[in-house]
């Protein structure tokens, strides 16, 4: 049973939700695709227990030695990224147009590094994470491998959280498909709603049953109510309200998930909103 | 960040334009809110590079909008050449093109515009021609240009939106507000910058994301500072961290629920003056650094 | 007729594999010849396009049927398109899959299934080809 946590724009405390939502569950495996801020086990004393390279991009590599300099790889290349004989490995798509008219065979698509995977066993279960190479690309086949990896690890009865990527391209797009269902993490802000209705066009597109639910919703209950307009216009099943607390900044900085802190208003809702996924999926 | 290393920051192209990125290693920690009040104390232009989620128009609002499409190149087969040979559909490195048994289909979206197709065609049947994949706007806000890319939901591949976005940018300071993270994306806004300003928070999260950011600046060799946002007075770990770095802490800017209301009705937070003399104070700092006449 | 399995390992006593784009292998069984074939599935090494890379390969392979557990619209689309049939099945031994099939047991695939789409969303243009 997976149920991928996405967001839409940053900050909105998806990853404070979905961590919050994996603690509820008796050993929970948690998938961070977030993965150009992987967040999940910083809460945790983990131990790396599997770690293995991920290759995930191919990049032109000019062997100097068939180089003549003759430049038609420069002409071929659209996307600026050889002068003068060297590969901008920045610029450089991996298309290899370049290898199709090198006339001395010099050139060729080396794998480049993109990431270190892991696998870090908690008290609380498995964490199934990627670190990413600074300036790489978080691609659909790394959340593959890492959603993998985290089934490799459950049966037919572990819940597997995915806590996704911000935004709507090509991460969140592998973290959504497939799974059994989404939950937006929203906020009651002008610019939460216009995102929020952006990845929920993305949902829509995949097909994938998905559930809503306002984080702060209380810092603006005037947009708040247009979040909630725009659920019921379009179906979509807004599943918890949890108001702003100022705890959840504590328990971030303490660096324990927020179902730990008893008092807090936040963690009462977020509990109450699991039971309302639990009836709405089987769980 | 040493004090000679912004001196000789600025103007690389010598085009009476500086450009300064602002990005920062998570989402949600105020590099909208920080550009685009920037902007407005410092009379810079405003370019919202965050192409998959481009906040920054719903605080500055600007007028007189004008588009521009955003096209990028697809292969169209001529039938009448083509002998489905199938080689296109083989070189292709992104599974755009298929050779099924009666014609040869293409899959726009994965396509990367490598003319890679065009060139293995013995048959010359492969042309090329344009679809769009986003639009980039461009407005006022009193005498500032904001400007902004935004790629249509559902295409996967932003950087064609963001290169054209910063193409031509106009003269005088540009504050470019980037994507959220050390991505693909923020690497090719990086390219046209200048000079970085590095937004954190004080949280575990941005302490462990803002050394990704540093990390990423180092390597392009940008001078940079730091705005730690939402700050609540216990914690020093990032000051902490950028005195044993030696990097410039530009301004802290406190945490305060009225701020967040403020922010959540998409307006400006220098309508506070807590904050407008804060911003005015940030602005003060960078026209230390940089050898620019800021208004 | 030559029948195509996803499967999660290399024979026919292998377990079926629900997953089409990144299944681990398909295993083609030639009805006429009896013959068993294994092919590794390139789509498991896509960064993206896995269903399109699968299809590809089993279009190479001049495969009549595929049976499989999901499929999105990108493969969907292109089997339609070549007039190969798509089977559903379940978890079970890839040779039962075949059983069924020929019993007519199994239900076809009219429709693309939601979720695994992927980028491209099946709407592919298509230039037909010639000579």
């Amino acid at each position: 049973m997976e149920l991928t946590v996405i967001s839409g724009k940053g900050g909105t405390g998806k990853t404070t939700i979905a961590l919050a939502l994996s603690e509820l569950v008796k050993d929970a495996v948690k998938a961070d695709c977030d993965v150009d801020a992987p967040n999940l086990y910083l809460f945790y004393d983990g131990r790396d227990i599997r770690k293995e390279y991920f290759y995930g991009e191919k990049k032109a590599v000019i062997d100097k030695k068939f180089c003549s300099g003759c430049n038609e790889c420069e002409k071929v290349c659209q996307f600026d990224a050889i002068k003068d004989s060297k590969v901008d490995f920045f610029k450089c798509e991996g298309c290899g147009a370049c290898i199709l008219v090198c006339p001395h065979n010099a050139i060729s698509l080396k794998e480049k590094k993109t990431a270190d995977v892991y696998i870090t066993q908690t008290d609380k279960g498995i964490i199934s994470r990627a670190q990413m190479e600074v300036g790489s690309e978080g691609s659909g086949k790394l959340i593959t491998m890492l959603r993998s990896n985290a089934r490799n690890f459950s049966d037919e009865n572990t819940l597997i959280i995915i806590d996704g990527s911000p935004g709507i391209g090509c991460p969140v797009i592998s973290s959504i498909t497939g799974s059994d269902a989404v939950l937006i993490v929203t906020e009651p802000t002008q610019s939460g709603l216009e995102d929020f209705m952006r990845v929920m066009e993305l949902c829509r597109h995949f097909g994938v049953l998905t559930l809503a639910c306002i984080n702060k919703y209380d810092i603006n209950e005037k947009v708040s109510e247009e979040v909630e307009s725009f659920c019921r216009e379009n179906d979509i099943y807004l599943i918890g309200k949890i108001p702003y607390d100022d705890t959840v900044m504590k328990s971030i900085n303490e660096l324990k998930p927020i179902v730990y802190y008893e008092d807090s208003k936040a963690n009462n809702a977020i509990r109450k909103m699991w039971d309302n996924i639990c009836e709405h999926i089987n769980c | 960040m040493q004090g000679w290393a912004w001196e000789q920051a600025g103007d690389s192209e010598g085009e009476g334009r500086l450009n300064i990125a602002i990005l920062s290693g998570k989402g949600g920690t105020g590099k909208t809110t920080i550009s685009t009040n920037l902007s407005v104390i410092t009379g810079a232009n405003y370019i919202d590079c965050d192409v998959e989620e481009p906040n920054g128009f719903i605080f500055l609002k600007p007028s007189q909008i004008k588009r521009e499409e955003v096209k990028v190149d697809y292969p169209v087969v001529d039938s009448s050449r083509c002998t489905l040979c199938g080689q296109c559909a083989k070189v292709c490195q992104f599974h755009a093109l298929v050779r099924t048994k009666k014609d040869i289909m293409l899959f726009e979206k994965l396509c990367h515009g490598c003319h890679a197709c065009g060139i293995v065609c013995k048959q010359i049947a492969l042309t090329f021609e344009k679809r769009e994949i986003g639009i980039i706007e461009e407005g006022r806000y009193g005498n500032l240009i904001c400007r902004r890319g935004i790629l249509n939901v559902g295409e996967p591949m932003a950087v064609p939106v963001i290169k054209k976005l910063l193409k031509n940018l106009p003269t005088g300071i540009n504050l470019i507000d980037c994507a959220p993270g050390t991505s693909c994306n923020v690497v090719n806004s990086l390219q046209y910058a200048d000079g970085a300003i590095l937004v954190t928070e004080p949280s575990s999260f941005g302490f462990h994301d803002l050394k990704m950011a540093v990390q990423l600046v180092r390597s392009f060799n940008l001078p940079f500072g730091v705005v730690i946002n939402k700050h609540i007075t216990e914690d020093d770990r990032i000051q902490k961290y950028c005195e044993r770095e030696n990097i410039e802490i530009l301004g802290v800017i406190p945490y305060r629920r009225k701020a967040a209301e403020v922010y959540s009705s998409g307006k400006m937070i220098v309508e506070l003056p807590e904050y407008k003399e804060i911003f005015e104070e940030i602005a003060e700092r960078l026209r230390e650094v940089f050898p620019w006449n800021l208004q | 007729m030559k029948i195509a399995v996803s499967s999660m390992s290399k024979d026919l006593n292998s377990m079926l594999d629900v997953r089409f784009g990144r299944c681990n292998y398909f295993v083609i069984y030639d009805t006429e010849e009896g013959l068993v074939k294994t092919i590794e599935n390139k789509g498991q090494m896509s960064g993206g396009g896995a269903g399109i890379a699968a299809a590809q390969q089993i279009i190479d392979e001049d495969v009549d049927v595929v049976i499989t557990g999901n499929m999105g619209p990108n493969a969907f689309n292109l089997f339609k398109n070549s007039d190969i049939k798509v089977y559903r099945c379940g978890s079970i031994k890839v040779e039962t899959a075949v059983q069924l099939f020929k019993e007519g047991k199994l239900e076809e695939l009219t429709q693309a299934g939601p979720a695994h789409a992927g980028m491209g969303m099946g709407t592919g243009r298509r230039f037909r080809g010639g000579r």
